[in-house]
């Protein structure tokens, strides 16, 4: 099985390469990327007619909420939102129900995904078992199924001891630990970020602090250890600094952050009048938050942008702020959202938004893929930058409808996503 | 009165009230005020009206205040509270809504305990409502009724210096308050321990105090909020005691306020914790013209509500 995709803007950051190129996949895999390639026989050919064709998108952080909470989001489903939103690859995190704390659970969401799935599956693990912050989980054995790394997400690794054991045992298998950081006595009962705007509608806060302390004491942990150390959903200025302090003192750490941690603030509870898709943790931070967070995806520090796709049922977000759950959905929105506000405005390159969705991702959690070098998986997301969308909800192919960003209008969308090769959407 | 300028189907915050309109629900409650002194204390203005008194958070005198305001305007009120009917856990804070949607009220007044479902439900029905308290967010009727009294004690707002000392970050009597104040041109100074002071504060326009002397001092009105016991398994005061000794209003520190201020508080009081007994009965404490003027202010909301309702 031959492919030739023909006339398209090849942008692949891991190599460096933004230039109009052809890009020719045999069984699979990518085997040459350059100007005017021949077509062999038999091979298939299709016009990028001028498009984007960047490495598949990667999406480190979602929750497919497969087994257990099926009326959320199912791998099925969550993989058909991700392929329609570009990418081509998922991990998604453990707090299903039952955890994914061993084999057979990590084992049944690959068959799902094997079976049913639109994009890559890969599996994150739980840090401890049941997500109960007492004792680690069979990392070992998840891992030979298939697991990539480990994570407590929707709950922090609260204990430090465990944290240190977790960043030492890690290292056996050479996976991240994945830290939702916040401390939960700060945090408190808070479900919006702390400041004026908490102060003027009433809310309790969730001080920036809270996550501020966690990710200082894991990065004095992971430099005892030695371990791999990734922040996700980093969502305040001084939580980067640290993280870019750490970088520049060569530990293994890195970091993600979520789209709407980059492009709204707290001021969105009160706008919205309250409305529970302005609710997810972390909570919407202060502008000067999300200003230091701009900085840190020009400046490096930021390895990634994760959506934190977090299906919740209408049922369940159609209550108080207060009462509704934590999280927003993102996989059909997350692409479209920063060509339009990132990219567009010239805040990022096309390159370096493409590197933070694809390459950067990649290296965090040591996936294969984020990159079109000859050898690697031909996986290919086909980038229209003039298409607009507007985004709404009742067209999500995701079982959830919970976005902040409905009605929103924006230029630049994935046009075709390709898995080994193979048109999926 | 003039009920053309009211055109608001909901009264859900003074954040959003504009000072005329403030001042027409305090003119229209100046009107309603001498029917309390009637022998037949009741007029028929909204006979044939149906008020629902939705409370999902314990209150005596917010409850008891809007009923006989109903009451005396001849509305039809009932009451619903989440101990006493289905209203618990389980339904829907919209099928709730879809529920008394369906008995053709006129009129909700509504507590809750979480900021902002009030204004949820004012989205989802056609009946106006009143917000009788959310949270720590807001509890216009007590402002206003507050402002009724400085105007009534005071001749005016304008130019008046307001201290407001307690929890401030629990309390939504203090937003709604410093909304109201200082859209009427007074100025607030806010104090009280730097645990129950909330983040940001100042970006509302009040001055801050840390402590009772300087709020004290040159005010004009002194509003002590109730310190909730029950709150005390978080650290934030270690003990009454304490608090009595930094912010408790005694007859002492009250002379650091101007002459002539005026003691307030909107209940329930915590003698001996947030103030004195003799701070509390004196002669400059307005606390129970509060309560009575409550009932007009109360009044006057729910016909200026219905008026929009329109009998039409």
């Amino acid at each position: 099985m031959s492919l030739v995709i023909q006339g398209g803007r090849v942008v692949d950051p891991s190599q460096k390469v933004d230039g109009f190129l052809d890009l020719r996949v045999e069984e699979g895999t990518v085997v040459e990327v350059g100007e005017g390639l021949s077509v062999p026989d038999g091979a298939e050919v299709y016009d990028a007619g001028g498009k984007v064709v960047a490495p598949g998108l990667i999406d480190i952080h979602v929750h497919l909420r497969e087994p257990g909470h099926e009326y959320k989001e199912t791998v099925a489903s969550g993989t058909r939102a991700a392929a329609k939103g570009g990418f081509t690859a998922v991990a998604c995190m453990a707090n299903t129900s039952p955890v994914n704390d061993c084999r057979s659970v990590t084992e049944h969401i690959l068959s799902e995904a094997e079976r049913h799935g639109r994009a890559r599956v890969y599996p994150i693990g739980a840090v401890s078992l049941g997500m109960e912050g007492k004792s680690l989980s069979n990392i070992g054995d998840m891992v030979a199924a298939g697991a990539v790394a480990i994570s407590d997400d929707g709950l922090p690794v609260s204990n430090a001891e465990l944290m240190r054991r977790a960043l030492l045992y890690t290292q056996h298998y050479d996976i991240p630990v994945i830290q939702h950081a916040e401390d939960l006595d700060l945090s408190g009962g808070g479900v919006m970020h702390e400041g004026e705007w908490s102060t003027r509608l009433g809310l309790p806060g969730i001080p920036g602090s809270a996550e501020d302390v966690m990710v200082a004491r894991d990065l004095l942990l992971a430099a005892d250890t030695q371990g791999r150390y990734h922040v996700a959903h980093l969502s305040t200025g001084r939580s980067l600094d640290l993280v870019r302090e750490a970088k520049a003192r060569g530990l293994g750490v890195t970091c993600e952050v979520t789209p709407h941690h980059l492009l709204l603030t707290d001021e969105e509870v009160a706008k919205s009048g309250f409305s529970t898709d302005c609710k997810m943790k972390p909570p919407l931070r202060s502008e000067t938050d999300r200003q230091r967070l701009l900085e840190g995806l020009v400046d490096g520090t930021i390895d990634a942008i994760a959506s934190d796709h977090a299906p919740h049922h209408p049922d369940e977000k159609d209550e108080s702020f207060s009462c509704a759950p934590f999280g927003i959905v993102g996989l059909e929105t997350t692409l479209s959202l920063c060509l339009d506000r990132l990219v567009r405005p010239g805040i990022l390159t096309l390159s370096r938004l493409i590197d933070l969705l694809s390459w950067g991702p990649a290296r965090a959690l040591g996936l294969p893929g984020g990159t079109l070098a000859v050898g690697s998986l031909a996986d290919i997301t086909l980038i229209d930058l003039d298409a607009t969308l507007t985004i709404d909800r009742d067209t999500f192919v995701s079982r959830s409808r919970n976005t902040p960003f409905a009605g929103w209008e924006l230029q630049g969308r994935a046009v075709a996503t390709f898995l080994a090769g193979e048109l999926v959407s | 009165m003039n009920e053309t300028n009211w055109h608001r189907k909901d009264l859900l915050g003074i954040a959003e009230l504009s000072a005329a309109e403030i001042e027409l629900i305090l003119d229209t409650a100046e009107s309603f005020r001498e029917v309390a002194e009637r022998p037949i204390k009741k007029v028929p203005t909204l006979r044939g009206k149906t008020v629902i008194n939705l409370f999902f958070e314990a209150s005596t005198r917010t409850r008891s205040s809007f009923e006989i305001a109903e009451k005396r305007l001849s509305a039809d009120g009932l009451n619903f509270s989440s101990s006493s009917s289905a209203l618990v856990k389980g339904e829907s804070l919209v099928d709730t809504a879809r529920n008394l949607q369906a008995m053709s009220p006129d009129l909700i007044v509504i507590r809750h305990g979480h900021p902002g479902v009030p204004h949820r439900l004012a989205r989802l029905l056609e009946a106006g409502v009143i917000n009788a308290g959310d949270g720590a967010h807001e509890h216009p009727t007590q402002a206003l009724l507050d402002a009724f009294t400085i105007r009534q004690h005071k001749g005016q707002i304008g130019g008046l210096r307001v201290a407001i000392i307690g929890d401030i970050e629990h309390s939504r009597v203090v937003r709604s308050n410093i909304h109201l104040l200082q859209k009427l041109g007074a100025s607030v100074v806010v104090a009280g321990p730097r645990t129950m002071m909330p983040v940001g504060i100042e970006g509302l326009g009040v001055d801050v105090a840390y402590s009772l002397d300087e709020a004290l001092d040159g005010a004009d009105v002194v509003m002590m909020l109730r310190i909730q016991l029950e709150r005390q398994g978080r650290p934030l005061i270690p003990s009454i005691k304490e608090y009595f000794s930094l912010f408790g209003l005694t007859r002492d520190r009250l002379g650091l306020a101007n002459e002539d201020a005026i003691v307030m508080h909107p209940g329930p009081m915590n003698r001996g914790v947030e103030i004195a007994s003799d701070v509390a009965d004196g002669p400059e404490s307005v606390i129970l013209a509060q309560v009575a003027n409550g009932v007009a202010v109360r009044m006057a909301i729910l016909y200026l509500l219905s008026g929009v309702r329109g009998a039409a």
